[in-house]
Protein backbone atom coordinates (compact mmCIF):
# COMPACT_ATOMS: atom_id res chain seq x y z
CA UNK A 1 0.00 0.00 0.00
CA UNK A 2 2.80 2.36 0.90
CA UNK A 3 4.30 1.97 -2.52
CA UNK A 4 1.01 3.08 -4.06
CA UNK A 5 0.96 6.23 -1.95
CA UNK A 6 4.53 6.88 -2.96
CA UNK A 7 3.68 6.45 -6.62
CA UNK A 8 0.71 8.75 -6.26
CA UNK A 9 2.88 11.26 -4.49
CA UNK A 10 5.49 11.15 -7.26
CA UNK A 11 2.79 11.57 -9.90
CA UNK A 12 1.30 14.50 -8.00
CA UNK A 13 4.67 16.15 -7.58
CA UNK A 14 5.67 15.69 -11.24
CA UNK A 15 2.20 16.77 -12.32
CA UNK A 16 2.43 19.97 -10.32
CA UNK A 17 5.98 20.82 -11.41
CA UNK A 18 5.13 20.04 -15.04
CA UNK A 19 1.89 21.93 -14.49
CA UNK A 20 3.91 25.13 -14.46
CA UNK A 21 4.95 24.47 -18.06
CA UNK A 22 1.32 23.67 -18.88
CA UNK A 23 0.31 27.03 -17.39
CA UNK A 24 2.97 28.66 -19.56
CA UNK A 25 1.40 27.04 -22.64
CA UNK A 26 -2.03 28.05 -21.33
CA UNK A 27 -0.82 31.63 -21.72
CA UNK A 28 1.10 31.27 -25.00
CA UNK A 29 -0.95 28.58 -26.80
CA UNK A 30 -4.50 29.06 -25.48
CA UNK A 31 -4.46 32.81 -24.93
CA UNK A 32 -1.89 34.26 -27.35
CA UNK A 33 -2.45 31.53 -29.96
CA UNK A 34 1.30 31.06 -30.44
CA UNK A 35 2.68 27.52 -30.42
CA UNK A 36 5.96 28.19 -28.62
CA UNK A 37 8.37 25.50 -29.79
CA UNK A 38 11.20 26.96 -27.73
CA UNK A 39 9.53 25.42 -24.67
CA UNK A 40 11.90 22.40 -24.52
CA UNK A 41 15.04 24.52 -24.62
CA UNK A 42 13.64 27.10 -22.22
CA UNK A 43 12.69 24.37 -19.75
CA UNK A 44 16.27 23.08 -19.86
CA UNK A 45 17.58 26.64 -19.59
CA UNK A 46 15.61 27.14 -16.36
CA UNK A 47 17.00 23.84 -15.07
CA UNK A 48 20.64 24.61 -15.91
CA UNK A 49 20.61 28.24 -14.73
CA UNK A 50 18.79 27.27 -11.52
CA UNK A 51 21.24 24.43 -10.91
CA UNK A 52 24.33 26.55 -11.49
CA UNK A 53 23.10 29.29 -9.14
CA UNK A 54 22.16 26.69 -6.49
CA UNK A 55 25.56 25.03 -6.86
CA UNK A 56 27.14 28.44 -6.31
CA UNK A 57 25.44 28.45 -2.90
CA UNK A 58 22.32 30.53 -3.54
CA UNK A 59 19.34 28.15 -3.47
CA UNK A 60 16.74 30.93 -3.07
CA UNK A 61 18.29 33.10 -5.75
CA UNK A 62 18.16 30.16 -8.17
CA UNK A 63 14.40 30.61 -8.66
CA UNK A 64 14.37 34.26 -9.84
CA UNK A 65 17.58 33.64 -11.78
CA UNK A 66 15.96 30.79 -13.74
CA UNK A 67 12.84 32.86 -14.37
CA UNK A 68 14.89 35.82 -15.63
CA UNK A 69 16.69 33.48 -18.03
CA UNK A 70 13.25 32.34 -19.23
CA UNK A 71 12.16 35.94 -19.79
CA UNK A 72 15.24 36.57 -21.95
CA UNK A 73 14.60 33.41 -23.95
CA UNK A 74 10.94 34.35 -24.43
CA UNK A 75 11.92 37.83 -25.49
CA UNK A 76 14.24 36.50 -28.20
CA UNK A 77 11.54 34.14 -29.53
CA UNK A 78 8.96 36.94 -29.55
CA UNK A 79 11.36 39.46 -31.08
CA UNK A 80 12.20 37.10 -33.96
CA UNK A 81 8.55 36.57 -34.85
CA UNK A 82 7.28 40.12 -34.39
CA UNK A 83 10.19 42.26 -35.53
CA UNK A 84 12.36 40.03 -37.75
CA UNK A 85 9.67 38.55 -39.98
CA UNK A 86 10.39 34.97 -38.94
CA UNK A 87 7.42 32.61 -38.83
CA UNK A 88 6.42 31.98 -35.23
CA UNK A 89 6.95 28.19 -35.37
CA UNK A 90 10.35 28.65 -36.97
CA UNK A 91 11.32 31.32 -34.42
CA UNK A 92 10.65 28.80 -31.64
CA UNK A 93 12.66 26.06 -33.35
CA UNK A 94 15.60 28.40 -34.00
CA UNK A 95 15.69 29.55 -30.38
CA UNK A 96 15.30 25.96 -29.20
CA UNK A 97 18.32 24.88 -31.25
CA UNK A 98 20.39 27.83 -30.09
CA UNK A 99 19.52 27.14 -26.47
CA UNK A 100 21.15 23.70 -26.68
CA UNK A 101 24.55 25.36 -26.98
CA UNK A 102 23.62 27.98 -24.39
CA UNK A 103 22.64 25.27 -21.92
CA UNK A 104 25.89 23.33 -22.37
CA UNK A 105 27.77 26.59 -21.87
CA UNK A 106 25.77 27.43 -18.73
CA UNK A 107 26.69 24.04 -17.28
CA UNK A 108 30.35 24.81 -17.96
CA UNK A 109 30.94 22.75 -21.08
CA UNK A 110 29.24 19.73 -19.58
CA UNK A 111 25.96 18.00 -20.34
CA UNK A 112 25.31 16.87 -16.78
CA UNK A 113 25.32 18.53 -13.37
CA UNK A 114 24.89 16.74 -10.08
CA UNK A 115 23.25 18.37 -7.06
CA UNK A 116 23.34 15.44 -4.61
CA UNK A 117 24.96 17.45 -1.85
CA UNK A 118 23.78 20.89 -2.94
CA UNK A 119 21.43 23.05 -0.91
CA UNK A 120 18.24 23.64 -2.92
CA UNK A 121 14.83 25.05 -2.08
CA UNK A 122 13.76 21.45 -1.57
CA UNK A 123 16.50 20.54 0.92
CA UNK A 124 15.78 23.79 2.75
CA UNK A 125 12.13 22.88 3.28
CA UNK A 126 13.04 19.28 4.02
CA UNK A 127 15.23 20.51 6.88
CA UNK A 128 12.50 22.81 8.15
CA UNK A 129 9.84 20.07 8.14
CA UNK A 130 12.00 17.42 9.81
CA UNK A 131 10.05 15.50 12.46
CA UNK A 132 6.63 16.88 11.45
CA UNK A 133 3.93 14.74 9.81
CA UNK A 134 4.48 16.64 6.57
CA UNK A 135 8.14 15.63 6.38
CA UNK A 136 7.63 13.32 3.41
CA UNK A 137 5.65 15.88 1.44
CA UNK A 138 8.25 18.64 1.14
CA UNK A 139 8.59 18.28 -2.63
CA UNK A 140 4.84 18.33 -3.18
CA UNK A 141 4.45 21.35 -0.91
CA UNK A 142 6.97 23.44 -2.84
CA UNK A 143 5.47 22.43 -6.17
CA UNK A 144 1.98 23.21 -4.86
CA UNK A 145 3.02 26.65 -3.59
CA UNK A 146 4.58 27.47 -6.97
CA UNK A 147 1.50 26.30 -8.87
CA UNK A 148 -0.94 28.18 -6.64
CA UNK A 149 1.11 31.36 -6.97
CA UNK A 150 1.30 31.08 -10.75
CA UNK A 151 -2.42 30.29 -11.10
CA UNK A 152 -3.37 33.28 -8.94
CA UNK A 153 -0.97 35.59 -10.77
CA UNK A 154 -2.23 34.40 -14.18
CA UNK A 155 -5.89 34.68 -13.24
CA UNK A 156 -5.42 38.21 -11.94
CA UNK A 157 -3.13 39.23 -14.78
CA UNK A 158 -5.42 38.02 -17.56
CA UNK A 159 -8.17 40.29 -16.22
CA UNK A 160 -6.01 43.42 -16.36
CA UNK A 161 -6.06 45.68 -19.37
CA UNK A 162 -2.77 44.21 -20.57
CA UNK A 163 -4.09 40.69 -20.00
CA UNK A 164 -7.23 41.45 -22.01
CA UNK A 165 -5.05 42.91 -24.78
CA UNK A 166 -2.95 39.73 -24.84
CA UNK A 167 -6.08 37.57 -25.08
CA UNK A 168 -7.51 39.72 -27.85
CA UNK A 169 -4.22 39.43 -29.77
CA UNK A 170 -4.67 35.66 -29.83
CA UNK A 171 -8.44 35.74 -30.27
CA UNK A 172 -8.81 38.24 -33.13
CA UNK A 173 -5.56 39.60 -34.59
CA UNK A 174 -7.54 41.60 -37.20
CA UNK A 175 -9.33 43.48 -34.48
CA UNK A 176 -6.14 44.20 -32.56
CA UNK A 177 -4.36 45.43 -35.68
CA UNK A 178 -6.87 48.24 -36.12
CA UNK A 179 -7.05 49.03 -32.39
CA UNK A 180 -4.76 51.07 -30.19
CA UNK A 181 -3.20 47.86 -28.88
CA UNK A 182 0.21 47.10 -30.38
CA UNK A 183 0.27 43.34 -31.13
CA UNK A 184 4.08 43.38 -31.12
CA UNK A 185 4.06 44.57 -27.52
CA UNK A 186 1.42 42.10 -26.33
CA UNK A 187 3.16 39.16 -28.03
CA UNK A 188 6.49 40.06 -26.45
CA UNK A 189 5.04 40.50 -22.97
CA UNK A 190 3.01 37.29 -23.28
CA UNK A 191 5.95 35.16 -24.37
CA UNK A 192 8.29 36.67 -21.75
CA UNK A 193 5.86 35.77 -18.97
CA UNK A 194 5.05 32.30 -20.29
CA UNK A 195 8.74 31.45 -20.70
CA UNK A 196 9.43 32.63 -17.14
CA UNK A 197 6.95 29.98 -15.98
CA UNK A 198 8.50 27.34 -18.24
CA UNK A 199 11.95 28.08 -16.82
CA UNK A 200 10.59 27.97 -13.26
CA UNK A 201 9.17 24.56 -14.07
CA UNK A 202 12.55 23.32 -15.32
CA UNK A 203 14.38 24.80 -12.34
CA UNK A 204 12.10 23.03 -9.84
CA UNK A 205 12.26 19.69 -11.66
CA UNK A 206 16.07 19.75 -11.71
CA UNK A 207 16.27 20.62 -8.03
CA UNK A 208 13.72 18.03 -7.00
CA UNK A 209 15.57 15.24 -8.81
CA UNK A 210 18.93 16.66 -7.71
CA UNK A 211 20.46 16.59 -11.13
CA UNK A 212 20.17 18.20 -14.50
CA UNK A 213 21.16 16.86 -17.89
CA UNK A 214 20.91 18.41 -21.29
CA UNK A 215 17.90 16.23 -22.22
CA UNK A 216 15.77 17.19 -19.22
CA UNK A 217 13.41 19.29 -21.36
CA UNK A 218 13.22 17.23 -24.50
CA UNK A 219 9.65 16.59 -25.59
CA UNK A 220 8.34 18.85 -22.83
CA UNK A 221 6.22 20.89 -25.24
CA UNK A 222 4.28 17.82 -26.37
CA UNK A 223 3.87 16.48 -22.82
CA UNK A 224 2.62 19.90 -21.67
CA UNK A 225 0.34 20.23 -24.69
CA UNK A 226 -1.15 16.81 -23.93
CA UNK A 227 -1.80 17.90 -20.34
CA UNK A 228 -3.30 21.18 -21.52
CA UNK A 229 -5.68 19.41 -23.88
CA UNK A 230 -6.69 16.89 -21.19
CA UNK A 231 -7.40 19.83 -18.88
CA UNK A 232 -9.44 21.59 -21.58
CA UNK A 233 -11.52 18.45 -22.05
CA UNK A 234 -12.57 18.59 -18.39
CA UNK A 235 -12.63 22.30 -17.59
CA UNK A 236 -12.12 24.11 -20.89
CA UNK A 237 -15.03 26.51 -20.53
CA UNK A 238 -15.84 29.27 -18.09
CA UNK A 239 -13.72 31.65 -16.11
CA UNK A 240 -10.00 31.96 -16.67
CA UNK A 241 -9.17 30.86 -13.10
CA UNK A 242 -11.22 27.69 -13.52
CA UNK A 243 -9.56 26.89 -16.84
CA UNK A 244 -6.11 27.48 -15.34
CA UNK A 245 -6.86 25.08 -12.50
CA UNK A 246 -8.18 22.69 -15.13
CA UNK A 247 -4.94 22.54 -17.07
CA UNK A 248 -2.97 21.84 -13.87
CA UNK A 249 -5.40 19.02 -13.13
CA UNK A 250 -4.81 17.85 -16.70
CA UNK A 251 -1.10 17.70 -15.94
CA UNK A 252 -1.68 15.67 -12.75
CA UNK A 253 -4.10 13.31 -14.51
CA UNK A 254 -1.57 12.78 -17.28
CA UNK A 255 1.16 11.86 -14.78
CA UNK A 256 -1.18 9.59 -12.81
CA UNK A 257 -2.24 7.69 -15.91
CA UNK A 258 1.38 7.44 -16.97
CA UNK A 259 2.39 6.15 -13.53
CA UNK A 260 -0.36 3.54 -13.62
CA UNK A 261 0.75 2.49 -17.09
CA UNK A 262 4.27 2.05 -15.73
CA UNK A 263 2.87 -0.26 -13.03
CA UNK A 264 1.45 -2.38 -15.82
CA UNK A 265 4.96 -2.72 -17.19
CA UNK A 266 4.82 -0.08 -19.89
CA UNK A 267 8.46 0.82 -20.50
CA UNK A 268 9.39 4.29 -19.25
CA UNK A 269 10.59 5.41 -22.65
CA UNK A 270 6.99 5.31 -23.90
CA UNK A 271 6.17 8.59 -22.11
CA UNK A 272 6.77 10.71 -25.15
CA UNK A 273 4.98 8.45 -27.61
CA UNK A 274 1.96 8.44 -25.30
CA UNK A 275 1.97 12.23 -25.06
CA UNK A 276 2.24 12.52 -28.85
CA UNK A 277 -0.74 10.22 -29.31
CA UNK A 278 -2.80 12.17 -26.77
CA UNK A 279 -2.06 15.43 -28.58
CA UNK A 280 -2.97 13.88 -31.93
CA UNK A 281 -6.26 12.50 -30.61
CA UNK A 282 -7.17 15.72 -28.81
CA UNK A 283 -6.59 17.92 -31.85
CA UNK A 284 -7.59 15.57 -34.67
CA UNK A 285 -10.65 14.20 -32.83
CA UNK A 286 -12.83 17.31 -32.98
CA UNK A 287 -11.70 17.94 -36.56
CA UNK A 288 -12.64 14.44 -37.72
CA UNK A 289 -15.90 14.69 -35.84
CA UNK A 290 -16.82 17.86 -37.72
CA UNK A 291 -16.01 16.14 -41.01
CA UNK A 292 -17.96 13.00 -40.12
CA UNK A 293 -21.25 13.96 -41.85
CA UNK A 294 -19.39 14.44 -45.12
CA UNK A 295 -17.60 11.08 -44.83
CA UNK A 296 -20.87 9.39 -43.92
CA UNK A 297 -22.65 10.82 -46.93
CA UNK A 298 -19.83 9.88 -49.29
CA UNK A 299 -19.85 6.34 -47.98
CA UNK A 300 -23.61 6.10 -48.37
CA UNK A 301 -23.31 7.45 -51.89
CA UNK A 302 -20.68 4.86 -52.85
CA UNK A 303 -22.74 2.10 -51.33
CA UNK A 304 -25.81 3.11 -53.29
CA UNK A 305 -23.77 3.21 -56.50
CA UNK A 306 -22.48 -0.28 -55.81
CA UNK A 307 -26.06 -1.46 -55.28
CA UNK A 308 -26.92 -0.27 -58.75
CA UNK A 309 -28.82 2.83 -57.74
CA UNK A 310 -28.08 6.06 -59.59
CA UNK A 311 -29.58 8.06 -56.78
CA UNK A 312 -27.47 10.78 -55.27
CA UNK A 313 -28.48 10.05 -51.70
CA UNK B 1 -9.77 68.01 -38.48
CA UNK B 2 -8.37 65.70 -41.14
CA UNK B 3 -6.14 67.14 -43.84
CA UNK B 4 -4.96 64.82 -46.58
CA UNK B 5 -2.52 66.43 -49.00
CA UNK B 6 -1.52 64.86 -52.30
CA UNK B 7 -1.19 61.26 -51.14
CA UNK B 8 -0.36 58.47 -53.59
CA UNK B 9 0.03 54.74 -53.14
CA UNK B 10 1.13 52.11 -55.64
CA UNK B 11 0.79 48.46 -54.68
CA UNK B 12 3.28 45.86 -55.97
CA UNK B 13 5.46 48.41 -57.79
CA UNK B 14 7.59 47.01 -60.61
CA UNK B 15 5.53 43.85 -61.04
CA UNK B 16 2.78 42.73 -63.40
CA UNK B 17 0.16 43.40 -60.77
CA UNK B 18 1.32 46.97 -60.17
CA UNK B 19 -1.66 49.09 -59.22
CA UNK B 20 -1.89 52.78 -58.58
CA UNK B 21 -4.56 52.63 -55.87
CA UNK B 22 -4.46 56.24 -54.70
CA UNK B 23 -3.44 58.93 -57.19
CA UNK B 24 -2.52 62.35 -55.80
CA UNK B 25 -5.58 62.57 -53.57
CA UNK B 26 -6.29 65.57 -51.36
CA UNK B 27 -9.18 65.96 -48.93
CA UNK B 28 -9.94 68.49 -46.23
CA UNK B 29 -12.41 67.35 -43.58
CA UNK B 30 -13.81 69.89 -41.12
CA UNK B 31 -14.64 69.09 -37.51
CA UNK B 32 -18.14 67.67 -37.24
CA UNK B 33 -18.33 66.78 -40.94
CA UNK B 34 -20.16 63.57 -41.84
CA UNK B 35 -18.98 62.64 -45.32
CA UNK B 36 -20.44 59.80 -47.34
CA UNK B 37 -18.18 58.22 -49.96
CA UNK B 38 -19.36 56.40 -53.08
CA UNK B 39 -17.53 54.92 -56.04
CA UNK B 40 -17.17 51.86 -58.24
CA UNK B 41 -15.42 48.67 -57.13
CA UNK B 42 -11.69 49.29 -56.93
CA UNK B 43 -12.04 53.06 -56.91
CA UNK B 44 -9.79 53.26 -53.85
CA UNK B 45 -12.38 53.88 -51.13
CA UNK B 46 -11.08 51.22 -48.76
CA UNK B 47 -7.48 52.03 -49.69
CA UNK B 48 -8.13 55.63 -48.67
CA UNK B 49 -9.40 54.39 -45.30
CA UNK B 50 -6.38 52.14 -44.87
CA UNK B 51 -4.11 55.08 -45.64
CA UNK B 52 -5.85 57.17 -42.99
CA UNK B 53 -5.71 54.26 -40.51
CA UNK B 54 -2.03 53.69 -41.21
CA UNK B 55 -2.20 50.05 -42.24
CA UNK B 56 0.36 51.15 -44.84
CA UNK B 57 2.46 54.28 -45.22
CA UNK B 58 1.71 56.31 -48.35
CA UNK B 59 4.40 56.72 -51.03
CA UNK B 60 3.96 60.47 -51.20
CA UNK B 61 1.97 63.22 -49.54
CA UNK B 62 0.96 63.84 -45.95
CA UNK B 63 -1.93 63.17 -43.59
CA UNK B 64 -2.63 65.42 -40.63
CA UNK B 65 -5.19 64.67 -37.94
CA UNK B 66 -6.35 67.51 -35.70
CA UNK B 67 -3.31 69.59 -36.63
CA UNK B 68 -0.83 66.79 -35.98
CA UNK B 69 1.12 65.18 -38.81
CA UNK B 70 0.49 61.42 -38.59
CA UNK B 71 1.88 60.47 -42.03
CA UNK B 72 4.59 58.23 -40.60
CA UNK B 73 2.85 57.16 -37.39
CA UNK B 74 2.07 53.50 -36.77
CA UNK B 75 -1.43 52.13 -36.94
CA UNK B 76 -1.91 51.53 -33.22
CA UNK B 77 -0.75 55.05 -32.35
CA UNK B 78 -3.26 56.56 -34.77
CA UNK B 79 -5.95 54.19 -33.51
CA UNK B 80 -6.16 56.16 -30.26
CA UNK B 81 -7.84 58.94 -32.24
CA UNK B 82 -9.55 56.95 -34.99
CA UNK B 83 -12.43 54.51 -34.60
CA UNK B 84 -13.21 52.13 -37.45
CA UNK B 85 -15.92 49.67 -38.48
CA UNK B 86 -15.48 47.29 -41.39
CA UNK B 87 -18.04 45.43 -43.46
CA UNK B 88 -17.27 42.12 -41.74
CA UNK B 89 -18.97 42.18 -38.33
CA UNK B 90 -16.55 39.49 -37.10
CA UNK B 91 -13.61 41.83 -37.49
CA UNK B 92 -14.26 44.27 -34.71
CA UNK B 93 -14.56 42.16 -31.56
CA UNK B 94 -12.88 39.15 -29.95
CA UNK B 95 -15.24 36.13 -30.11
CA UNK B 96 -13.63 34.20 -27.26
CA UNK B 97 -13.90 37.07 -24.82
CA UNK B 98 -17.06 38.24 -23.08
CA UNK B 99 -19.03 41.36 -24.03
CA UNK B 100 -17.81 43.00 -20.83
CA UNK B 101 -14.17 42.14 -21.55
CA UNK B 102 -14.40 43.47 -25.09
CA UNK B 103 -15.83 46.75 -23.84
CA UNK B 104 -13.21 46.95 -21.09
CA UNK B 105 -10.47 46.55 -23.66
CA UNK B 106 -12.02 49.22 -25.89
CA UNK B 107 -12.57 51.62 -23.00
CA UNK B 108 -9.00 51.09 -21.84
CA UNK B 109 -9.19 53.38 -18.82
CA UNK B 110 -6.28 53.35 -16.40
CA UNK B 111 -2.87 51.73 -16.69
CA UNK B 112 -1.91 48.42 -18.23
CA UNK B 113 -2.36 46.55 -14.96
CA UNK B 114 -5.69 48.12 -13.99
CA UNK B 115 -8.83 46.05 -13.55
CA UNK B 116 -12.35 46.96 -14.61
CA UNK B 117 -14.19 48.66 -11.75
CA UNK B 118 -17.79 48.14 -10.73
CA UNK B 119 -18.62 51.69 -11.84
CA UNK B 120 -17.21 50.97 -15.29
CA UNK B 121 -19.30 47.81 -15.58
CA UNK B 122 -22.41 49.80 -14.68
CA UNK B 123 -21.46 52.31 -17.36
CA UNK B 124 -21.04 49.49 -19.92
CA UNK B 125 -24.46 48.14 -18.98
CA UNK B 126 -26.06 51.52 -19.49
CA UNK B 127 -24.45 51.96 -22.88
CA UNK B 128 -25.43 48.44 -23.97
CA UNK B 129 -29.06 49.04 -22.99
CA UNK B 130 -29.15 51.97 -25.43
CA UNK B 131 -28.61 49.47 -28.26
CA UNK B 132 -31.97 47.90 -27.37
CA UNK B 133 -30.71 44.38 -28.09
CA UNK B 134 -30.76 43.01 -24.56
CA UNK B 135 -26.97 42.76 -24.52
CA UNK B 136 -26.82 44.46 -21.11
CA UNK B 137 -27.99 41.19 -19.54
CA UNK B 138 -25.37 39.13 -21.41
CA UNK B 139 -22.21 40.91 -20.27
CA UNK B 140 -20.55 37.65 -19.23
CA UNK B 141 -21.29 35.77 -22.43
CA UNK B 142 -18.65 35.34 -25.12
CA UNK B 143 -19.10 37.64 -28.11
CA UNK B 144 -18.89 34.61 -30.41
CA UNK B 145 -22.50 33.80 -29.47
CA UNK B 146 -23.86 37.08 -30.86
CA UNK B 147 -25.44 37.54 -34.28
CA UNK B 148 -23.71 39.63 -36.96
CA UNK B 149 -25.95 42.63 -36.30
CA UNK B 150 -25.42 42.44 -32.56
CA UNK B 151 -21.67 42.19 -33.07
CA UNK B 152 -21.63 45.18 -35.39
CA UNK B 153 -23.66 47.21 -32.90
CA UNK B 154 -21.21 46.18 -30.17
CA UNK B 155 -18.29 47.14 -32.41
CA UNK B 156 -19.89 50.54 -32.97
CA UNK B 157 -20.15 50.98 -29.22
CA UNK B 158 -16.54 49.86 -28.74
CA UNK B 159 -15.26 52.22 -31.44
CA UNK B 160 -17.03 55.20 -29.92
CA UNK B 161 -16.85 54.44 -26.17
CA UNK B 162 -14.02 56.98 -25.99
CA UNK B 163 -15.30 59.43 -28.62
CA UNK B 164 -12.63 59.31 -31.38
CA UNK B 165 -11.56 62.39 -33.31
CA UNK B 166 -12.46 60.56 -36.49
CA UNK B 167 -14.83 57.66 -37.16
CA UNK B 168 -14.40 55.58 -40.33
CA UNK B 169 -17.28 53.37 -41.49
CA UNK B 170 -16.41 51.05 -44.38
CA UNK B 171 -19.76 49.70 -45.62
CA UNK B 172 -20.43 48.67 -42.06
CA UNK B 173 -24.02 47.59 -42.67
CA UNK B 174 -23.53 45.88 -46.06
CA UNK B 175 -23.26 42.38 -44.57
CA UNK B 176 -26.37 42.70 -42.39
CA UNK B 177 -29.97 41.86 -43.21
CA UNK B 178 -32.04 44.96 -44.14
CA UNK B 179 -33.85 45.33 -40.82
CA UNK B 180 -30.66 44.97 -38.78
CA UNK B 181 -28.82 47.28 -41.17
CA UNK B 182 -31.45 49.97 -40.58
CA UNK B 183 -31.13 49.52 -36.85
CA UNK B 184 -27.33 49.81 -36.93
CA UNK B 185 -27.53 52.86 -39.21
CA UNK B 186 -29.99 54.49 -36.82
CA UNK B 187 -27.59 53.81 -33.94
CA UNK B 188 -24.73 55.20 -36.00
CA UNK B 189 -26.64 58.41 -36.65
CA UNK B 190 -27.56 58.92 -33.02
CA UNK B 191 -24.06 58.15 -31.69
CA UNK B 192 -22.41 60.39 -34.28
CA UNK B 193 -24.73 63.34 -33.63
CA UNK B 194 -24.72 62.88 -29.85
CA UNK B 195 -20.91 63.04 -29.71
CA UNK B 196 -20.62 65.46 -32.64
CA UNK B 197 -18.17 63.02 -34.26
CA UNK B 198 -16.30 63.69 -37.48
CA UNK B 199 -17.14 60.78 -39.70
CA UNK B 200 -16.35 59.26 -43.10
CA UNK B 201 -18.70 56.56 -44.37
CA UNK B 202 -18.25 54.41 -47.45
CA UNK B 203 -21.55 53.09 -48.75
CA UNK B 204 -22.78 51.36 -51.87
CA UNK B 205 -26.29 52.66 -51.33
CA UNK B 206 -26.63 55.90 -53.33
CA UNK B 207 -29.81 56.99 -51.57
CA UNK B 208 -28.14 56.46 -48.20
CA UNK B 209 -25.15 58.47 -49.40
CA UNK B 210 -27.43 61.42 -50.04
CA UNK B 211 -29.66 60.98 -46.98
CA UNK B 212 -26.92 60.69 -44.37
CA UNK B 213 -24.26 63.24 -43.49
CA UNK B 214 -23.62 66.72 -44.82
CA UNK B 215 -21.23 66.09 -47.70
CA UNK B 216 -20.79 63.42 -50.38
CA UNK B 217 -17.71 62.59 -52.39
CA UNK B 218 -17.44 60.28 -55.38
CA UNK B 219 -14.24 58.39 -56.07
CA UNK B 220 -12.83 56.88 -59.25
CA UNK B 221 -9.40 55.46 -60.08
CA UNK B 222 -7.83 56.49 -56.80
CA UNK B 223 -9.03 60.05 -56.76
CA UNK B 224 -12.02 62.21 -55.87
CA UNK B 225 -14.00 63.09 -58.98
CA UNK B 226 -16.97 64.82 -57.40
CA UNK B 227 -17.42 66.59 -54.10
CA UNK B 228 -20.78 68.07 -53.16
CA UNK B 229 -22.19 69.74 -50.06
CA UNK B 230 -24.82 72.19 -48.87
CA UNK B 231 -27.89 73.14 -50.89
CA UNK B 232 -26.55 71.73 -54.11
CA UNK B 233 -26.37 68.35 -52.39
CA UNK B 234 -29.89 68.56 -50.94
CA UNK B 235 -31.25 68.99 -54.44
CA UNK B 236 -29.44 65.91 -55.80
CA UNK B 237 -31.17 62.64 -56.69
CA UNK B 238 -29.68 59.20 -57.27
CA UNK B 239 -30.14 59.67 -61.01
CA UNK B 240 -28.20 62.93 -60.84
CA UNK B 241 -25.36 61.08 -59.13
CA UNK B 242 -25.29 58.35 -61.77
CA UNK B 243 -25.31 60.94 -64.57
CA UNK B 244 -22.59 62.89 -62.81
CA UNK B 245 -20.46 59.78 -62.58
CA UNK B 246 -20.77 59.06 -66.29
CA UNK B 247 -20.02 62.66 -67.14
CA UNK B 248 -16.86 62.90 -65.03
CA UNK B 249 -15.43 59.41 -65.47
CA UNK B 250 -16.64 58.60 -68.97
CA UNK B 251 -17.98 55.18 -67.89
CA UNK B 252 -21.06 53.99 -66.09
CA UNK B 253 -20.94 53.25 -62.40
CA UNK B 254 -20.35 49.51 -62.48
CA UNK B 255 -20.81 48.62 -58.87
CA UNK B 256 -23.11 45.62 -59.08
CA UNK B 257 -24.37 46.04 -55.57
CA UNK B 258 -25.29 49.64 -56.29
CA UNK B 259 -27.56 48.59 -59.09
CA UNK B 260 -29.29 46.10 -56.86
CA UNK B 261 -29.99 48.50 -54.04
Amino acid sequence: MDSYIMLGQTALELGLIGGLTVLALFLSYSMLNVCDLSTDGCFTLGATVGAVVALAGHPLLSIPAAMCAGVVSGFVTAFLQTKMGINSLLAGIIVNTGLYSVNIAVMGNSSLLNMNTTDTVFTMLKGALKGTPLADWYKTIIALIAVVLVVVILALFLRTRLGLAIRATGDNPDMVKSSSVNPVFTTIVGLCISNAFTALSGCLLAQSQKSVNIDIGSGMVTVALASLLIGNAFMGKGRIAKRAVGVVLGSIIFRLVYTIALRFNMPAFMLKAVSSIIVIIAIAGPYLKSRYPMYARRLAHRRSLRNGGGDNA
Amino acid sequence: MLKISHISKTFNPGTNSEKLAIDDLSLDVKKGDFITIIGANGAGKSTLFNAILGSFITDRGSIALDGKDVTLESQHTRARDIGVLFQDPMRGSAPGMTIGENLALAAGHGGWLSHVTRAEREDFKKRLSVLGMGLEDRMNQPVGLLSGGQRQALTLLMATINPPKLLLLDEHTAALDPATADKVLELTNSIVSENNLTCLMVTHNMQQALDMGNRTIMMNKGNIIYDVTGQKRSALTVDDLLRKFKEVSGTTLDNDRMLLS
